[in-house]
């Protein structure tokens, strides 16, 4: 495995049920310091690849290299020494509710190191500045529109300047103007941070404007990869069905069915 | 045909009670690991004492107007029943035992796993389908030790407490209607009632029952909410579990206490 990669996941096989596999035989290679999208349809498997990188899940079949550590060989203190290296942003922010967003930013700082309260109130002022939410620090979640909580859950999930980012369709039931923002936020804080982003989602436009590398799932498997631009420029059938939102191609308009005249009752007329 | 229908029927009692088995040793394996990593519950102190106050000082008010109620109606019944052979100064008796002993640990106990262990368990299942105790482990921080371990701490202490503030304010509730409202001597109210309750037979294993409930209640809780399913379905019925199963556990556990500590040797 390459040094040059903060991950690598290597011929993946994964199933919730044995019998229905959810991953099958999946290879991605994250390189460091880049921004990393994966796409596909919903239910195509990308975010429990995420979870596969993030240590919630173990390969059936295959690995998982993640900050220099098979995930298969860690105990749990393994695993959650990894996660600290770890942020990562879930689908409608998962902020804690019953602690207001000054608390949530600084949760990990308090749970994981022993700074001086001061110390901790301006890295959560410094934080909160930095997706431009200082003034709600002492609000609550259920205060925050749904563009707010994902930037504050952003502004904790990179409370301990983690070296990975992994980003679970940060871009799912936003206003435009939201998602402009957080896909904005999400390539600086990458580069100001100096870490490694991986972003699953299903928001073509969004993903090929921040991200320097794609990979396409579809049922399961890495069907396609490449730079934003030889993704736009692909005529391969299910990237461009995908890119251009083509109702039918490879992935067929019409669920499998008997045929129309017979569930119409036409076949004896 | 018929034999068909018998196997199906067996098959389908086996599968119960093998679900329902190897649930009972998963809920045991949580107990087990809750405890052993209690320490951060335990270590810092403030995180237990704010679920004591969602589980013990929230449920107050309930817990002190039932008790209150109870201790009139036994008050009212007492008397009727006191009367008749003559002994209705015995009433201070009869009240604090069948409290102490009693009505005090069983209805508080009811109480309690409506009133906060239902609200434990709908606060941990709606924390898991909303991805907070994800979110949690991502972070590096168990959520075993850090959210469920301090409510069923919290559980723990806050059960004996409400039970001895129940029985204290159905005490109170049968002077009121005793002595003051129906004129039962006070002296006789009080003196015969600190001669016959014993603080060790009675009031302690008063304190061992609601201590054994608040376990039962607290743990039932905790478990029914980590384990639900991340949907409002799978809440709500983790919900209505928490109290069901809570209250037929805190009358089986009662029977048996009751038959440990009151019969036999051990018996008055």
């Amino acid at each position: 495995m390459s040094e040059a990669n903060i991950v690598e996941v290597e011929n993946v096989w994964f199933g919730y049920d044995p019998a229905r596999p959810v991953l099958r035989d999946v290879s991605v290679s994250i390189p460091r310091g880049k921004v990393v999208g994966i796409m596909g349809q919903s239910g195509c498997g990308k975010t429990t690849l995420l979870r596969i990188i993030g240590g919630a899940r173990m390969p059936t079949r295959g690995g998982a290299r993640v900050l220099g550590a098979v995930t298969r060989d860690l105990d749990r203190d393994g695993l959650y020494a990894m996660r600290r290296k770890m942020g990562m942003l879930f689908q409608f922010g998962a902020l804690f509710t019953d602690m207001s967003i000054y608390d949530n930013v600084a949760f990990q700082m308090r749970e994981h190191t022993d700074l001086p309260e001061e110390l901790i109130h301006d890295l959560v002022m410094m934080k909160l500045h930095a997706v431009g939410l200082r003034g709600a620090a002492q609000f609550m979640p259920s205060e925050l529109s749904g563009g707010m909580a994902r930037r504050v859950a952003l502004a904790r999930a990179i409370a301990l300047d983690p070296q990975l980012m992994l980003y679970d369709e940060p871009f799912a039931g936003l206003d435009p103007i939201s998602l402009g923002v957080i896909a904005r936020l999400i390539r600086e804080l990458n580069d100001s941070l100096g870490a490694t982003s991986i972003i699953v989602s299903h928001d073509v436009q969004e993903c090929l404007d921040i991200v320097d590398r794609l990979y396409f799932m579809a049922d399961g498997r890495v069907v396609s990869e490449g730079t934003p631009q030889s993704v736009r420029d692909s005529s391969e059938p299910f990237v461009d069905q995908f890119v251009h939102g083509k109702p039918d191609g490879p992935v067929p308009f019409n669920y499998p069915a008997p045929l129309y005249d017979a569930d119409l009752d036409l076949t004896g007329t | 045909m018929a034999g068909g229908a018998v196997r199906g029927f067996f098959e389908r009692l086996g599968g119960q009670v093998t679900s329902r088995l190897w649930r009972l040793g998963f809920a045991s394996r949580f107990l087990g690991y809750m405890v052993l990593h209690s320490g951060t519950a335990l270590r810092r102190f403030p995180l237990t004492i704010r679920e004591i106050y969602f589980a013990g000082v929230l449920s107050l008010i309930i817990i002190l107007v039932s008790g209150l109620f109870v201790g009139m109606v036994l008050g009212l019944q007492g008397y009727n029943t006191l009367e008749r052979y003559g002994s209705s100064e015995a009433l201070g008796v009869l009240v604090a035992l069948s409290l102490v002993r009693e009505l005090g640990p069983v209805v508080a106990g009811l109480l309690f796993a409506s009133r906060a262990g239902s609200a434990i368990t709908a606060e941990i299942g709606l924390m898991k389908a909303t991805e907070q105790i994800s979110a949690m482990e991502m972070m590096a921080v168990d959520p075993i030790a850090r959210i469920v371990a301090p409510r069923f701490w919290g559980g723990v202490i806050s059960m004996p407490l409400l039970a001895g503030l129940f029985s204290a304010m159905g005490v109170f509730g049968g002077y009121l209607v005793g002595v003051k409202l129906i004129g039962v001597d006070e002296g006789a109210f009080w003196s015969q009632m600190q001669a016959a309750v014993d603080l060790r037979e009675d009031i302690l294993n008063g304190v061992i029952k609601s201590f054994v409930f608040g376990i039962a209640v607290s743990w039932i809780a905790v478990f029914e909410g980590y384990d639900a399913p991340p949907t409002a379905e799978g809440v709500s019925g983790a919900t209505t579990r928490t109290v069901v199963t809570s209250s037929l556990a805190i009358l089986a556990l009662d029977f048996i206490l009751t038959a440990l500590m009151f019969t036999g040797g051990n018996g008055r």
